[in-house]
Protein backbone atom coordinates (compact mmCIF):
# COMPACT_ATOMS: atom_id res chain seq x y z
CA UNK A 1 0.00 0.00 0.00
CA UNK A 2 1.06 3.65 -0.79
CA UNK A 3 2.00 5.68 2.18
CA UNK A 4 -1.26 7.79 3.84
CA UNK A 5 0.70 10.93 2.71
CA UNK A 6 0.66 10.14 -0.83
CA UNK A 7 -3.36 9.04 -1.29
CA UNK A 8 -5.34 11.26 -3.48
CA UNK A 9 -8.96 11.86 -2.12
CA UNK A 10 -9.93 9.49 -3.85
CA UNK A 11 -8.00 6.75 -2.02
CA UNK A 12 -8.23 8.10 1.33
CA UNK A 13 -12.08 7.48 0.99
CA UNK A 14 -11.18 4.14 -0.27
CA UNK A 15 -8.96 3.54 2.41
CA UNK A 16 -11.99 4.52 5.60
CA UNK A 17 -14.62 2.33 3.16
CA UNK A 18 -12.14 -1.00 3.84
CA UNK A 19 -11.33 0.09 7.55
CA UNK A 20 -7.47 0.68 6.54
CA UNK A 21 -6.89 2.82 8.51
CA UNK A 22 -9.02 5.74 10.25
CA UNK A 23 -9.11 9.49 9.94
CA UNK A 24 -7.34 9.73 13.00
CA UNK A 25 -4.47 7.56 11.93
CA UNK A 26 -4.38 9.79 8.69
CA UNK A 27 -4.49 12.87 10.92
CA UNK A 28 -1.41 12.13 13.19
CA UNK A 29 0.25 10.45 10.31
CA UNK A 30 0.31 14.20 8.92
CA UNK A 31 1.32 16.28 12.52
CA UNK A 32 4.34 13.50 12.45
CA UNK A 33 5.48 14.49 9.23
CA UNK A 34 4.85 18.03 9.72
CA UNK A 35 6.65 18.05 13.12
CA UNK A 36 9.52 16.58 11.21
CA UNK A 37 9.80 18.44 8.05
CA UNK A 38 8.24 21.88 8.91
CA UNK A 39 10.87 23.52 10.95
CA UNK A 40 13.36 23.10 7.59
CA UNK A 41 10.37 24.20 5.22
CA UNK A 42 8.18 26.65 7.25
CA UNK A 43 5.04 25.59 4.82
CA UNK A 44 2.81 25.68 8.43
CA UNK A 45 2.44 29.00 10.38
CA UNK A 46 -0.05 27.23 13.12
CA UNK A 47 -1.78 24.15 13.39
CA UNK A 48 -5.27 23.27 14.41
CA UNK A 49 -5.39 22.23 17.78
CA UNK A 50 -8.60 20.25 17.22
CA UNK A 51 -7.29 18.38 14.68
CA UNK A 52 -7.46 14.92 16.42
CA UNK A 53 -10.79 15.93 18.29
CA UNK A 54 -12.04 16.63 15.23
CA UNK A 55 -10.48 13.18 13.32
CA UNK A 56 -12.45 11.23 16.06
CA UNK A 57 -15.56 12.72 15.76
CA UNK A 58 -15.35 12.18 11.89
CA UNK A 59 -14.38 8.23 12.72
CA UNK A 60 -17.91 7.95 14.33
CA UNK A 61 -19.56 9.76 11.85
CA UNK A 62 -18.12 7.03 9.65
CA UNK A 63 -18.67 4.05 11.39
CA UNK A 64 -22.21 5.13 11.98
CA UNK A 65 -23.34 6.56 8.40
CA UNK A 66 -20.37 5.93 5.90
CA UNK A 67 -18.70 8.62 3.60
CA UNK A 68 -21.95 10.51 2.55
CA UNK A 69 -19.78 13.89 2.71
CA UNK A 70 -17.94 14.69 -0.67
CA UNK A 71 -14.91 15.60 1.54
CA UNK A 72 -15.45 13.85 5.00
CA UNK A 73 -11.85 13.16 6.43
CA UNK A 74 -10.00 14.73 3.95
CA UNK A 75 -6.92 16.56 5.68
CA UNK A 76 -6.26 20.12 4.33
CA UNK A 77 -3.94 23.32 4.79
CA UNK A 78 -5.60 26.23 4.42
CA UNK A 79 -3.78 29.46 3.22
CA UNK A 80 -3.43 31.75 6.07
CA UNK A 81 -5.41 34.67 4.57
CA UNK A 82 -8.61 32.88 4.71
CA UNK A 83 -10.20 33.25 8.26
CA UNK A 84 -10.99 30.69 10.40
CA UNK A 85 -12.49 30.12 13.47
CA UNK A 86 -10.69 28.83 16.23
CA UNK A 87 -7.13 28.76 14.55
CA UNK A 88 -4.75 32.44 14.20
CA UNK A 89 -5.21 33.89 11.15
CA UNK A 90 -2.40 36.17 10.04
CA UNK A 91 -2.31 36.54 6.26
CA UNK A 92 1.60 35.84 6.37
CA UNK A 93 2.36 39.64 8.44
CA UNK A 94 2.63 40.75 11.86
CA UNK A 95 -0.27 43.00 11.96
CA UNK A 96 -2.50 40.25 12.49
CA UNK A 97 -0.31 38.08 14.39
CA UNK A 98 -2.65 36.53 17.14
CA UNK A 99 -5.09 37.62 15.67
CA UNK A 100 -8.20 35.18 16.23
CA UNK A 101 -10.95 35.12 13.50
CA UNK A 102 -14.62 36.35 14.79
CA UNK A 103 -15.96 34.30 11.52
CA UNK A 104 -15.20 31.36 9.25
CA UNK A 105 -14.96 32.34 6.20
CA UNK A 106 -17.30 31.11 3.15
CA UNK A 107 -14.93 29.01 1.45
CA UNK A 108 -13.85 27.25 4.53
CA UNK A 109 -17.14 26.87 5.89
CA UNK A 110 -17.98 24.84 2.68
CA UNK A 111 -14.91 22.54 3.17
CA UNK A 112 -15.89 22.23 6.38
CA UNK A 113 -19.35 21.33 5.75
CA UNK A 114 -18.20 18.74 3.05
CA UNK A 115 -16.64 17.36 5.91
CA UNK A 116 -13.05 18.62 5.58
CA UNK A 117 -10.50 18.47 8.54
CA UNK A 118 -7.76 21.41 8.36
CA UNK A 119 -4.43 20.57 9.69
CA UNK A 120 -3.25 24.16 9.77
CA UNK A 121 -2.67 27.34 8.54
CA UNK A 122 0.08 27.95 5.52
CA UNK A 123 2.35 30.81 5.02
CA UNK A 124 2.17 33.66 2.25
CA UNK A 125 3.49 36.85 1.03
CA UNK A 126 2.70 38.70 3.50
CA UNK A 127 -1.01 39.94 2.67
CA UNK A 128 -0.58 38.28 -0.63
CA UNK A 129 2.24 40.64 -1.64
CA UNK A 130 4.40 38.79 -3.95
CA UNK A 131 4.98 35.78 -6.00
CA UNK A 132 7.68 33.87 -3.63
CA UNK A 133 6.37 33.58 -0.14
CA UNK A 134 9.32 35.16 0.58
CA UNK A 135 7.52 38.71 1.77
CA UNK A 136 6.17 36.54 4.32
CA UNK A 137 6.81 38.79 8.06
CA UNK A 138 7.14 34.79 9.24
CA UNK A 139 10.34 33.92 6.91
CA UNK A 140 9.95 32.17 3.63
CA UNK A 141 8.54 28.86 2.80
CA UNK A 142 11.44 26.74 1.32
CA UNK A 143 10.80 25.04 -2.57
CA UNK A 144 10.35 21.08 -1.33
CA UNK A 145 12.04 20.08 -4.56
CA UNK A 146 15.63 21.74 -3.75
CA UNK A 147 15.15 24.09 -0.39
CA UNK A 148 17.67 26.79 -1.74
CA UNK A 149 14.80 27.57 -3.83
CA UNK A 150 11.76 29.36 -3.45
CA UNK A 151 7.91 27.79 -3.61
CA UNK A 152 6.32 30.71 -5.56
CA UNK A 153 3.60 32.65 -4.18
CA UNK A 154 1.76 33.80 -2.45
CA UNK A 155 0.06 30.75 -1.96
CA UNK A 156 3.20 29.09 -1.66
CA UNK A 157 2.72 27.16 1.77
CA UNK A 158 0.05 25.84 0.38
CA UNK A 159 1.70 24.56 -2.42
CA UNK A 160 4.41 23.44 -0.76
CA UNK A 161 2.20 21.21 1.93
CA UNK A 162 1.38 19.70 -1.37
CA UNK A 163 4.41 18.94 -2.81
CA UNK A 164 6.19 17.59 0.45
CA UNK A 165 3.31 15.52 1.63
CA UNK A 166 2.20 17.47 4.22
CA UNK A 167 -1.80 17.68 3.40
CA UNK A 168 -4.08 15.21 1.25
CA UNK A 169 -5.34 18.69 -0.44
CA UNK A 170 -4.85 22.38 0.24
CA UNK A 171 -6.37 25.77 -0.05
CA UNK A 172 -5.14 28.82 -2.09
CA UNK A 173 -6.26 32.24 -3.11
CA UNK A 174 -5.51 33.81 -6.65
CA UNK A 175 -5.74 37.38 -7.62
CA UNK A 176 -2.68 37.25 -10.62
CA UNK A 177 -1.36 33.99 -10.70
CA UNK A 178 -1.36 33.13 -6.87
CA UNK A 179 -2.27 29.14 -7.00
CA UNK A 180 -1.01 28.34 -10.64
CA UNK A 181 2.21 29.85 -9.95
CA UNK A 182 3.22 28.34 -6.75
CA UNK A 183 1.62 25.30 -7.63
CA UNK A 184 3.78 25.33 -11.06
CA UNK A 185 7.03 25.91 -9.06
CA UNK A 186 6.39 22.92 -6.53
CA UNK A 187 5.39 20.30 -9.05
CA UNK A 188 1.44 20.57 -7.87
CA UNK A 189 -2.03 20.74 -9.60
CA UNK A 190 -3.62 23.95 -9.02
CA UNK A 191 -6.78 25.28 -10.09
CA UNK A 192 -8.14 29.15 -10.35
CA UNK A 193 -12.14 29.21 -10.93
CA UNK A 194 -13.59 32.31 -12.64
CA UNK A 195 -13.63 35.41 -10.75
CA UNK A 196 -17.61 35.55 -8.48
CA UNK A 197 -17.17 31.41 -8.94
CA UNK A 198 -16.45 30.78 -5.14
CA UNK A 199 -16.90 33.40 -2.60
CA UNK A 200 -14.43 36.07 -0.92
CA UNK A 201 -16.14 36.63 1.98
CA UNK A 202 -13.69 35.86 4.77
CA UNK A 203 -10.88 36.30 2.87
CA UNK A 204 -8.50 38.72 3.53
CA UNK A 205 -9.01 41.49 0.39
CA UNK A 206 -6.10 41.81 -1.94
CA UNK A 207 -7.63 43.03 -5.02
CA UNK A 208 -11.39 42.70 -4.70
CA UNK A 209 -11.81 42.22 -8.14
CA UNK A 210 -9.47 39.97 -9.32
CA UNK A 211 -8.92 37.80 -5.85
CA UNK A 212 -10.14 34.16 -6.70
CA UNK A 213 -10.12 31.65 -4.14
CA UNK A 214 -8.95 28.06 -5.51
CA UNK A 215 -7.20 24.72 -4.72
CA UNK A 216 -4.16 23.14 -4.94
CA UNK A 217 -4.04 19.12 -4.78
CA UNK A 218 -2.03 15.98 -5.85
CA UNK A 219 -3.99 15.94 -9.20
CA UNK A 220 -6.83 17.60 -11.15
CA UNK A 221 -9.19 15.07 -9.93
CA UNK A 222 -8.61 16.23 -6.36
CA UNK A 223 -8.85 19.90 -7.51
CA UNK A 224 -11.91 19.47 -9.28
CA UNK A 225 -14.09 17.96 -6.38
CA UNK A 226 -12.75 20.46 -4.15
CA UNK A 227 -14.12 23.51 -6.73
CA UNK A 228 -17.09 22.10 -7.03
CA UNK A 229 -17.29 22.20 -3.41
CA UNK A 230 -16.23 25.81 -2.90
CA UNK A 231 -18.14 27.18 -5.62
CA UNK A 232 -21.75 28.32 -6.07
CA UNK A 233 -23.23 31.86 -5.09
CA UNK A 234 -22.55 33.40 -1.97
CA UNK A 235 -25.27 35.40 0.01
CA UNK A 236 -22.20 37.16 1.77
CA UNK A 237 -20.17 38.23 -1.40
CA UNK A 238 -22.47 39.93 -4.04
CA UNK A 239 -19.91 39.36 -6.86
CA UNK A 240 -20.15 35.52 -7.09
CA UNK A 241 -22.19 34.51 -9.85
CA UNK A 242 -26.10 32.42 -9.44
CA UNK A 243 -25.27 30.81 -12.10
CA UNK A 244 -25.79 26.83 -11.05
CA UNK A 245 -22.10 25.10 -10.57
CA UNK A 246 -21.42 22.43 -12.93
CA UNK A 247 -20.52 18.67 -11.41
CA UNK A 248 -16.92 19.09 -12.55
CA UNK A 249 -16.03 15.15 -11.44
CA UNK A 250 -18.30 14.46 -13.76
CA UNK A 251 -15.75 15.55 -17.02
CA UNK A 252 -13.06 13.85 -15.91
CA UNK A 253 -11.81 10.35 -17.16
CA UNK A 254 -12.36 11.45 -21.09
CA UNK A 255 -10.38 8.61 -23.57
CA UNK A 256 -9.10 11.77 -25.56
CA UNK A 257 -9.42 15.11 -26.85
CA UNK A 258 -11.78 14.89 -29.82
CA UNK A 259 -12.68 17.65 -31.37
CA UNK A 260 -11.24 20.16 -28.56
CA UNK A 261 -10.15 22.94 -29.92
CA UNK A 262 -6.87 24.94 -28.17
CA UNK A 263 -5.22 27.89 -28.87
CA UNK A 264 -1.23 28.61 -28.91
CA UNK A 265 -0.10 32.20 -27.82
CA UNK A 266 2.56 33.02 -29.92
CA UNK A 267 3.43 36.23 -27.84
CA UNK A 268 3.26 33.65 -24.59
CA UNK A 269 6.46 31.82 -25.50
CA UNK A 270 8.39 34.85 -24.38
CA UNK A 271 11.47 35.58 -26.23
CA UNK A 272 13.73 35.61 -22.81
CA UNK A 273 11.85 32.29 -22.07
CA UNK A 274 14.94 29.76 -21.68
CA UNK A 275 14.39 27.12 -24.83
CA UNK A 276 14.08 24.07 -22.39
CA UNK A 277 11.29 25.68 -20.80
CA UNK A 278 10.07 26.38 -24.14
CA UNK A 279 10.41 22.31 -25.39
CA UNK A 280 8.01 21.58 -22.64
CA UNK A 281 5.65 23.49 -23.22
CA UNK A 282 5.96 22.91 -27.14
CA UNK A 283 5.75 19.01 -25.42
CA UNK A 284 2.52 18.97 -23.71
CA UNK A 285 0.82 20.75 -26.76
CA UNK A 286 2.08 17.64 -28.87
CA UNK A 287 0.97 15.40 -26.40
CA UNK A 288 -2.61 17.33 -26.63
CA UNK A 289 -2.60 16.92 -30.31
CA UNK A 290 -1.48 13.03 -29.87
CA UNK A 291 -4.63 12.91 -27.87
CA UNK A 292 -7.32 14.31 -30.63
CA UNK A 293 -6.99 17.98 -30.14
CA UNK A 294 -6.15 20.15 -32.90
CA UNK A 295 -4.05 23.05 -32.19
CA UNK A 296 -3.27 26.66 -33.72
CA UNK A 297 -0.90 29.13 -33.34
CA UNK A 298 -2.85 32.40 -32.41
CA UNK A 299 -1.82 36.13 -31.87
CA UNK A 300 -2.33 38.12 -28.49
CA UNK A 301 -1.53 41.71 -26.66
CA UNK A 302 1.84 41.47 -26.19
CA UNK A 303 1.88 40.08 -22.13
CA UNK A 304 4.13 43.04 -21.33
CA UNK A 305 1.09 45.54 -20.99
CA UNK A 306 -1.03 42.95 -18.65
CA UNK A 307 1.65 43.95 -16.27
CA UNK A 308 1.14 47.77 -16.29
CA UNK A 309 -2.76 47.09 -16.36
CA UNK A 310 -2.54 44.76 -13.59
CA UNK A 311 0.17 46.54 -11.39
CA UNK A 312 -2.60 49.88 -11.42
CA UNK A 313 -5.81 48.10 -10.88
CA UNK A 314 -3.90 45.61 -7.94
CA UNK A 315 -2.19 48.33 -6.19
CA UNK A 316 -5.27 50.65 -6.22
CA UNK A 317 -7.39 47.91 -4.67
CA UNK A 318 -4.95 47.38 -2.45
CA UNK A 319 -4.37 50.79 -1.12
CA UNK A 320 -8.23 50.51 -0.77
CA UNK A 321 -8.65 47.24 1.02
CA UNK A 322 -5.58 47.75 3.54
CA UNK A 323 -6.36 51.06 4.84
CA UNK A 324 -9.17 48.82 7.12
CA UNK A 325 -5.69 47.67 8.95
CA UNK A 326 -5.67 50.76 11.57
CA UNK A 327 -4.77 48.82 14.86
CA UNK A 328 -8.44 49.83 16.15
CA UNK A 329 -10.86 47.45 16.17
CA UNK A 330 -8.41 43.79 15.31
CA UNK A 331 -4.63 44.04 14.35
CA UNK A 332 -1.57 45.80 15.12
CA UNK A 333 -0.50 49.24 14.28
CA UNK A 334 0.07 50.05 10.40
CA UNK A 335 3.59 50.54 10.82
CA UNK A 336 4.09 46.61 11.15
CA UNK A 337 3.18 46.58 7.60
CA UNK A 338 6.24 44.96 5.48
CA UNK A 339 8.21 47.41 2.59
CA UNK A 340 6.44 45.33 -0.03
CA UNK A 341 2.95 46.27 1.51
CA UNK A 342 4.04 49.50 2.06
CA UNK A 343 5.13 50.06 -1.58
CA UNK A 344 1.87 48.82 -3.07
CA UNK A 345 -0.51 50.89 -0.60
CA UNK A 346 1.91 54.07 -1.69
CA UNK A 347 2.01 52.88 -5.11
CA UNK A 348 -2.14 52.76 -5.32
CA UNK A 349 -2.68 55.69 -3.14
CA UNK A 350 -0.62 57.55 -5.57
CA UNK A 351 -2.32 55.94 -8.62
CA UNK A 352 -6.07 56.63 -7.27
CA UNK A 353 -4.98 60.25 -6.31
CA UNK A 354 -6.26 63.64 -7.69
CA UNK A 355 -4.26 64.07 -11.32
CA UNK A 356 -3.46 60.70 -12.15
CA UNK A 357 -6.93 59.23 -11.58
CA UNK A 358 -7.23 59.71 -15.59
CA UNK A 359 -3.29 58.58 -16.48
CA UNK A 360 -3.25 55.97 -14.68
CA UNK A 361 -6.65 53.87 -13.07
CA UNK A 362 -8.75 54.63 -16.07
CA UNK A 363 -6.55 54.17 -18.58
CA UNK A 364 -5.44 50.71 -16.93
CA UNK A 365 -9.66 49.81 -17.38
CA UNK A 366 -9.51 50.33 -20.49
CA UNK A 367 -6.90 48.19 -21.82
CA UNK A 368 -8.39 45.71 -19.33
CA UNK A 369 -11.28 46.08 -21.53
CA UNK A 370 -9.17 45.28 -24.66
CA UNK A 371 -7.85 42.46 -22.77
CA UNK A 372 -11.29 40.65 -21.94
CA UNK A 373 -12.73 41.68 -25.80
CA UNK A 374 -9.67 39.98 -27.14
CA UNK A 375 -10.43 36.89 -24.77
CA UNK A 376 -14.04 36.92 -25.69
CA UNK A 377 -13.25 36.39 -29.57
CA UNK A 378 -10.66 33.83 -29.03
CA UNK A 379 -13.27 31.50 -27.30
CA UNK A 380 -15.81 31.96 -29.70
CA UNK A 381 -13.31 29.95 -31.69
CA UNK A 382 -11.39 27.52 -29.16
CA UNK A 383 -12.25 25.51 -25.84
CA UNK A 384 -8.51 26.62 -24.61
CA UNK A 385 -5.87 28.65 -24.36
CA UNK A 386 -2.50 26.82 -23.41
CA UNK A 387 0.98 28.02 -22.47
CA UNK A 388 3.81 28.28 -19.65
CA UNK A 389 2.95 29.53 -16.35
CA UNK A 390 5.91 30.53 -15.70
CA UNK A 391 8.96 31.52 -17.93
CA UNK A 392 10.96 29.56 -15.86
CA UNK A 393 11.68 27.05 -12.90
CA UNK A 394 11.18 28.29 -9.38
CA UNK A 395 14.19 31.17 -8.61
CA UNK A 396 16.32 30.96 -5.80
CA UNK A 397 15.76 32.08 -2.02
CA UNK A 398 16.77 35.82 -1.78
CA UNK A 399 15.82 36.58 -5.42
CA UNK A 400 13.06 38.99 -4.56
CA UNK A 401 15.38 41.51 -2.80
CA UNK A 402 15.14 45.19 -3.77
CA UNK A 403 12.46 43.81 -6.72
CA UNK A 404 9.72 46.01 -6.69
CA UNK A 405 8.12 44.55 -9.69
CA UNK A 406 9.23 41.09 -9.03
CA UNK A 407 5.70 38.98 -9.06
CA UNK A 408 4.06 41.11 -11.77
CA UNK A 409 7.66 40.09 -13.72
CA UNK A 410 7.43 36.36 -12.51
CA UNK A 411 3.15 36.33 -13.49
CA UNK A 412 3.48 37.88 -16.95
CA UNK A 413 1.55 34.99 -18.88
CA UNK A 414 -0.97 34.97 -16.05
CA UNK A 415 -2.00 38.22 -14.94
CA UNK A 416 -3.39 38.67 -18.48
CA UNK A 417 -6.34 35.37 -17.78
CA UNK A 418 -6.54 36.47 -14.24
CA UNK A 419 -7.69 40.33 -14.67
CA UNK A 420 -10.08 39.12 -17.20
CA UNK A 421 -11.54 36.35 -14.70
CA UNK A 422 -10.77 33.34 -16.39
CA UNK A 423 -10.91 29.52 -15.31
CA UNK A 424 -7.18 28.09 -15.55
CA UNK A 425 -5.90 24.99 -14.62
CA UNK A 426 -2.39 24.52 -13.56
CA UNK A 427 -0.55 20.97 -14.35
CA UNK A 428 3.04 19.96 -13.87
CA UNK A 429 4.57 19.06 -17.60
CA UNK A 430 8.28 18.12 -16.73
CA UNK A 431 11.26 19.56 -15.19
CA UNK A 432 14.36 21.63 -16.38
CA UNK A 433 17.52 21.84 -13.74
CA UNK A 434 15.72 18.99 -11.76
CA UNK A 435 12.83 21.82 -11.03
CA UNK A 436 9.30 21.54 -12.20
CA UNK A 437 7.72 23.72 -14.90
CA UNK A 438 4.15 23.90 -15.14
CA UNK A 439 1.42 24.28 -18.16
CA UNK A 440 -1.55 26.13 -18.00
CA UNK A 441 -4.78 25.00 -19.47
CA UNK A 442 -7.05 28.54 -19.30
CA UNK A 443 -10.63 28.39 -20.19
CA UNK A 444 -13.43 30.91 -20.86
CA UNK A 445 -15.50 32.28 -17.92
CA UNK A 446 -17.42 29.34 -15.94
CA UNK A 447 -15.98 26.93 -18.38
CA UNK A 448 -14.25 25.15 -15.44
CA UNK A 449 -15.59 21.83 -17.16
CA UNK A 450 -13.20 22.19 -20.44
CA UNK A 451 -10.18 22.89 -18.30
CA UNK A 452 -10.86 20.16 -15.94
CA UNK A 453 -11.39 17.85 -18.73
CA UNK A 454 -8.23 18.81 -20.92
CA UNK A 455 -5.90 19.06 -17.87
CA UNK A 456 -7.26 15.67 -16.53
CA UNK A 457 -6.80 13.83 -19.54
CA UNK A 458 -3.35 15.17 -20.44
CA UNK A 459 -2.54 14.43 -16.74
CA UNK A 460 -3.82 10.68 -17.14
CA UNK A 461 -1.87 10.18 -20.39
CA UNK A 462 1.62 12.06 -18.77
CA UNK A 463 3.18 11.42 -15.52
CA UNK A 464 4.79 14.52 -14.43
CA UNK A 465 2.14 15.00 -11.70
CA UNK A 466 5.06 13.21 -9.15
CA UNK A 467 6.07 14.36 -5.39
CA UNK A 468 10.06 14.55 -4.02
CA UNK A 469 11.49 12.19 -1.66
CA UNK A 470 11.99 14.99 0.96
CA UNK A 471 14.88 12.83 2.90
CA UNK A 472 17.02 13.32 -0.62
CA UNK A 473 16.19 16.27 -1.51
CA UNK A 474 16.26 18.23 1.73
CA UNK B 1 -1.73 61.36 -22.82
CA UNK B 2 0.94 61.91 -20.50
CA UNK B 3 4.59 62.42 -20.02
CA UNK B 4 6.67 60.05 -17.67
CA UNK B 5 6.78 60.80 -14.15
CA UNK B 6 9.55 61.27 -12.24
CA UNK B 7 8.75 60.58 -8.49
CA UNK B 8 10.66 62.94 -5.95
CA UNK B 9 11.11 62.00 -2.18
CA UNK B 10 8.56 64.46 -1.42
CA UNK B 11 6.22 63.15 -3.41
CA UNK B 12 6.77 60.03 -1.37
CA UNK B 13 6.48 62.02 1.73
CA UNK B 14 2.89 62.90 0.54
CA UNK B 15 1.96 59.78 -0.52
CA UNK B 16 2.69 57.92 3.15
CA UNK B 17 0.96 60.81 4.28
CA UNK B 18 -2.30 59.95 2.47
CA UNK B 19 -1.99 56.67 3.18
CA UNK B 20 -1.25 56.80 6.66
CA UNK B 21 1.88 55.33 6.77
CA UNK B 22 5.65 55.85 8.14
CA UNK B 23 8.25 56.09 6.35
CA UNK B 24 11.96 56.16 7.41
CA UNK B 25 14.53 58.65 5.26
CA UNK B 26 16.26 55.50 3.73
CA UNK B 27 12.84 54.49 2.61
CA UNK B 28 11.84 57.49 1.37
CA UNK B 29 14.68 57.29 -1.44
CA UNK B 30 14.85 54.16 -2.54
CA UNK B 31 10.87 54.23 -2.76
CA UNK B 32 10.92 57.46 -4.63
CA UNK B 33 13.43 55.04 -7.25
CA UNK B 34 11.47 52.29 -7.22
CA UNK B 35 8.05 54.14 -7.89
CA UNK B 36 9.53 55.89 -10.63
CA UNK B 37 10.48 52.36 -12.00
CA UNK B 38 7.21 50.90 -11.57
CA UNK B 39 5.29 53.86 -13.41
CA UNK B 40 7.91 53.77 -16.33
CA UNK B 41 6.42 50.03 -16.98
CA UNK B 42 2.94 51.32 -16.26
CA UNK B 43 3.67 54.17 -18.86
CA UNK B 44 4.02 51.47 -21.73
CA UNK B 45 0.18 51.22 -21.74
CA UNK B 46 0.40 54.70 -23.66
CA UNK B 47 1.85 52.20 -26.62
CA UNK B 48 -2.30 51.33 -26.43
CA UNK B 49 -4.54 53.33 -27.94
CA UNK B 50 -7.71 53.37 -25.75
CA UNK B 51 -10.13 56.33 -27.30
CA UNK B 52 -13.51 55.67 -27.24
CA UNK B 53 -13.00 52.65 -25.31
CA UNK B 54 -15.11 52.36 -21.86
CA UNK B 55 -13.60 51.00 -18.25
CA UNK B 56 -13.90 47.54 -16.84
CA UNK B 57 -14.37 47.68 -13.13
CA UNK B 58 -15.80 43.97 -13.07
CA UNK B 59 -15.66 41.57 -14.70
CA UNK B 60 -18.71 39.78 -14.94
CA UNK B 61 -21.16 41.73 -15.71
CA UNK B 62 -23.30 42.32 -12.75
CA UNK B 63 -25.37 45.29 -11.96
CA UNK B 64 -27.55 46.41 -8.91
CA UNK B 65 -27.37 42.65 -6.65
CA UNK B 66 -29.50 43.67 -3.38
CA UNK B 67 -30.66 42.10 -0.59
CA UNK B 68 -33.92 42.41 1.06
CA UNK B 69 -33.54 45.10 3.60
CA UNK B 70 -34.71 42.27 6.80
CA UNK B 71 -32.07 41.76 9.68
CA UNK B 72 -30.01 38.76 9.54
CA UNK B 73 -29.06 37.83 12.38
CA UNK B 74 -26.06 35.57 10.28
CA UNK B 75 -24.46 38.65 9.06
CA UNK B 76 -24.21 40.24 12.17
CA UNK B 77 -21.11 39.92 14.90
CA UNK B 78 -22.47 40.12 18.55
CA UNK B 79 -21.21 43.40 20.31
CA UNK B 80 -18.43 40.96 22.48
CA UNK B 81 -17.44 39.07 19.74
CA UNK B 82 -17.02 42.68 17.41
CA UNK B 83 -14.61 44.03 20.63
CA UNK B 84 -13.09 40.83 21.05
CA UNK B 85 -9.78 41.98 18.91
CA UNK B 86 -9.70 45.41 19.96
CA UNK B 87 -6.96 46.41 21.74
CA UNK B 88 -8.65 49.39 23.65
CA UNK B 89 -12.19 49.31 24.62
CA UNK B 90 -14.32 51.51 26.91
CA UNK B 91 -17.67 50.64 28.25
CA UNK B 92 -18.29 48.34 24.74
CA UNK B 93 -16.93 51.16 22.59
CA UNK B 94 -13.83 51.18 19.96
CA UNK B 95 -11.63 53.38 21.96
CA UNK B 96 -10.10 55.95 18.84
CA UNK B 97 -7.15 58.46 18.68
CA UNK B 98 -8.26 61.81 18.87
CA UNK B 99 -8.46 63.31 15.10
CA UNK B 100 -10.62 66.87 15.85
CA UNK B 101 -8.40 69.71 16.99
CA UNK B 102 -5.30 67.49 16.22
CA UNK B 103 -1.90 69.54 14.83
CA UNK B 104 -1.53 66.77 12.41
CA UNK B 105 -2.75 68.32 9.20
CA UNK B 106 -3.61 66.36 6.00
Amino acid sequence: MKPLHSLTIKEVHEGYKNGDFTCTDLVKHFLKRIEKYNPQLNIYLSLNPKALEQAGAIDREIKEKGIDRPLLGIPFAIKDNFLTLGIETTAGSNILKGYQPQYESSVTRKLLDAGAIFLGKTNMDSFAHGSSTETSDFGPTLNPWNPEHLPGGSSGGSAAAIAAELATAALGSETAGSVRQPAAWCGVTGFKPTYGRAGRYGCIAMASSTDSPGPLAKNIADAALITKVISGQDPFDATTSSLPVDDYPQFLDKQDLKGIKIALVKEYLLPQMRPDVKDLILNAVSKLKELGATVEEISLLDPKYSIGVYTVIQRSEVSSNLSRFDGIRFGHDRDLFCQESKRRIMLGTYTLSAGYYDAYYKKALAVRTKIVDEFSKVFENYDAIVGAVSPGPAQKVGATKDQPMFGEMEDVLLEASSIAGLASAGVPCGFVDNLPIGLQITCAQFNEKKAFEIADCYQRNTSHQVFPNLDETL
Amino acid sequence: MHKAQNITADDVRKIAKLANLKVSPDEVDKFAGQFSQTVEVVNELNEIDTAGIPETYQVTNLVNITRDDVVDHSRILSQESALSQAKKTHTSFFVVSRVIDSTDEI
